[in-house]
């Protein structure tokens, strides 16, 4: 009887969201892995005759496709020097506001946040202009320590560590708020023992901040990882991929292949080996994790 | 319980659109789509073709050229899509093949004002696909070369270059004389590497558009070609240094840029003053003797819905949108070329210097292959695949042919396919 009641009461208020969660986000991704699995494109969707079952071809095109490995490459350099980057910039800032020295925190919490909550594509258009070779401000500001004008988005291998730069500047805060909290969390009488053993600072911040953050950081990473496996708007909007395709994400290939030249079979099958990268990804992180605790 | 429901809601449905579409019977109201500048300014000409017909109200809606493709698309795919929209003329092939535009022989056969004399030929032919004609020619773009007289004159060179041997001769004079580049190819345009191809009579598809074939003789010759200014450090190879076209073509940074009939209104306005009369259009530069070259047909369509309810009024909107008369107005609001030739008898072309090269360039295209696969080739395959690649010696021409015949073999496989298909029925 008790049982019973709950039940309903359960289904009545989750079943919306249940509902909603199944229509527009399951439904989509059980088709989307079923297209995965055939070449679905402009002939198929004019006329569903010529929609054929193609097995895993698409699967063993992406793994031959230049591009694809192009993409690849340039996406994990992100994420592997954009990732740590990014987490140390928002962990130095953290340590920073919660420093008992700092004053008027609220504004500098609020300065370094504005960014975060910015779109990406008006921030991107205006770092276009920063990063411009001839009159960016960058170039102006490098030209007073006598470095030369660097052509961030022009060359090469200069145009992904400028996309880093614009991206780690534009996230840190976010994660900043997380480690605040979590600095906020860690008892006081740790340091005040500490510093009554004679421990200097850098040694209170290596024995008792960073394990006691331990969890936080586990949380920041993984997410910070998954978010920055999925780079998108700032090559979209700044490079639109180049220069020599040295800016071309997996998502900004996908989002090509899908919706400009609507090979979806072929972006769905690139979909989930984005899924299957980052979920390695993160197993791999909790993995470390639980190495380090245990 | 549930599917009386559902049925209430489908009768009240029901009830609510039948209302509705009792309130506004007496007019017809049909909706056109259409890009850009031209999309914004199309609203201008509505009141006019009201009072020629009184009964039918039109509706337009702007979308930006970069989303275009998208949204036309995502609108077909959800039915969405309005009776008469615009199209680039290229992308007509892939409107068709996913029948979403209709056949409009008939419908000429009888019209008084749109017959296929009344057009350019090489614009009216990007309309048609095994003799139907699915669009009527709005505007055209077809590009010509935009050239300093003031750096030319310094290096001999009273008027553009003729022949692509004049082209290289000049650029290698103004390198000597200024040190500065000469002729601007983006690495991030497809366009000039095709037309120099077709200008070589290169045929770039063969066996019915089923099988690249740009390893041919004429087709490399083109890129060897083009390929000499990047590589002798006649062009620049780094688009971030031009970022401002208008800029660098004042400063003299670049002297010489194949581009469409819009700058001649930009270069007007943005140019600084000193250098106003200090330019020129001239038709682009030919392989041989036979000057000039030959330049790609673009232009837009207007095209109308397949699955239109109101197809007798939507063409009369198209037959308004193509008489020369509307055409002629419409150069006047936003300077886009009449398809129409009779319109360029108004004074204000035959005066116009620079409009000049564009009527003499029109007489003289070819188009390119009209399948649905044509956007991708040229974009993904050409653009931003092989043209900085080559540009930068990243790769030898070889190489790169070899891997662009590759690539769209294997593009084209679903359309081998499916004329496979088409042939055994």
């Amino acid at each position: 009887m008790m049982n019973k009641t709950k039940l309903s009461a359960v289904a009545l208020f989750l079943g919306p969201s249940l509902l909603i969660i199944a229509l527009f986000f399951f439904l989509p991704v059980i088709t989307a892995f079923v297209m995965s699995f055939t070449d679905f494109d402009i002939y198929a969707l004019g006329n569903l005759e010529y929609l054929r079952f193609v097995a895993f071809k698409n699967y063993s095109t992406l793994l031959s496709d230049p591009l694809f490995w192009t993409a690849i490459k340039n996406t994990f350099y992100f994420v592997m020097v954009g990732g740590p980057l990014s987490v140390a910039a928002s962990l130095a800032a953290a340590v920073l506001l919660n420093s008992k020295f700092i004053r008027f925190k609220g504004i500098f919490r609020l300065i370094y946040f504005l960014p975060v909550v910015t779109t990406h594509v008006a921030v991107s258009i205006v770092w276009r202009y920063i990063y411009h070779p001839r009159f960016g401000l960058l170039n102006y500001l490098l030209g007073f320590i006598g470095i030369g004008p660097v052509d961030w988005l022009g060359d090469p291998n200069w145009s992904m560590p400028a996309i880093i730069l614009l991206v780690v500047w534009k996230n840190f805060g976010y994660n900043m708020v997380i480690f605040i909290a979590g600095l906020q969390n860690i008892p006081e009488e740790l340091y005040e023992a500490a510093s009554i053993e004679g421990a200097s600072a850098w040694q209170q911040f290596k024995h008792i901040t960073i394990p006691q953050l331990a969890p936080t950081t586990l949380f920041i990473s993984v997410i910070t990882m998954i978010g920055y496996f999925q780079l998108f708007a700032e090559p979209y909007v700044m490079t639109q991929g180049g220069p020599l395709n040295s800016t071309l994400s997996i998502v900004l290939y996908m989002y090509q292949e899908g919706f400009r030249w609507w090979n979806i079979g072929y972006s769905t099958a690139l979909a989930f080996m984005l899924t299957v990268i980052i979920l390695i990804g993160t197993t791999i992180q909790f993995k470390l994790q639980k190495e380090r605790n245990g | 319980m549930k599917i009386t429901g559902a049925k209430y809601i489908a009768v009240a449905l029901l009830i609510l659109s039948v209302s509705c579409s009792r309130q506004k019977s007496d007019k017809i109201e049909i909706n056109f789509w259409a890009m850009g500048v031209e999309g914004e300014t199309v609203a201008k000409l509505i009141p006019e073709f009201e009072k020629q017909n009184p009964n039918i109200k039109v509706k337009v809606l702007q979308i930006a050229w970069v989303a275009a493709h998208e949204k036309l698309i995502t609108a077909f795919a959800s039915e969405t899509l309005p009776d008469v929209f615009q199209l680039g003329n290229t992308w007509i092939p892939e409107f068709e093949a996913i029948n979403s535009i209709e056949p409009l022989n008939k419908l000429i056969s009888k019209s008084t004002v749109i017959s296929k004399d009344k057009f350019f030929d090489g614009i009216w032919e990007t309309n048609v696909l095994d003799s139907t004609v699915f669009g009527i020619p709005w505007y055209v773009d077809t590009r010509v070369m935009f050239y300093r007289t003031d750096i030319l004159k310094a290096v001999g060179y009273n008027s553009a270059p003729r022949t692509w041997a004049e082209l290289y001769d000049a650029s290698k004079k103004i390198k000597q004389k200024f040190n500065r580049y000469s002729f601007f190819i983006p690495t991030n345009e497809w366009l000039p590497f095709i037309v120099f191809g077709i200008q070589n009579n290169a045929e770039l598809l063969k066996n019915k558009n089923q099988y690249a074939n740009f390893s041919s003789k004429e087709f490399r010759q083109a890129i060897e070609y083009l390929a000499k200014f990047y590589h002798e450090d006649l062009a620049p190879v780094d688009m971030q240094q031009v970022l401002n076209v208008y800029q660098a073509f004042g400063e003299g940074f670049f002297s010489m840029y194949i581009t469409g009939p819009w700058n001649v209104t930009e270069f007007q306005n943005r140019l600084p003053k000193n250098v106003q009369d200090k330019w020129m259009t001239a038709p682009l530069p030919s392989p041989n003797d036979d000057y000039p070259g030959y330049s790609l047909p673009g232009g837009s369509s207007v095209v109308l819905n397949a699955k239109s309810k109101n197809k007798v009024a939507a063409w009369k909107w198209i037959e308004f949108l193509a008489h020369e008369k509307t055409q002629y107005d419409f150069y006047k609001l936003v300077s886009s070329l009449p398809a129409a030739k009779k319109a360029w008898e108004n004074p204000e072309f035959v005066n116009n210097k620079y409009i000049k090269a564009f009527y003499e360039q029109l007489q003289k295209t070819k188009p390119a292959p009209k399948i649905p696969e044509w956007e991708q080739i040229v974009f993904q395959k050409i653009q931003q695949e092989m043209v900085e690649p080559i540009a930068r010696k990243r790769i030898s021409i070889d190489d790169a042919l070899k891997k662009l015949d590759r690539d769209v073999n294997n593009i084209l496989e679903k359309r081998r396919y499916i004329l496979s298909i088409k042939h055994d029925e």
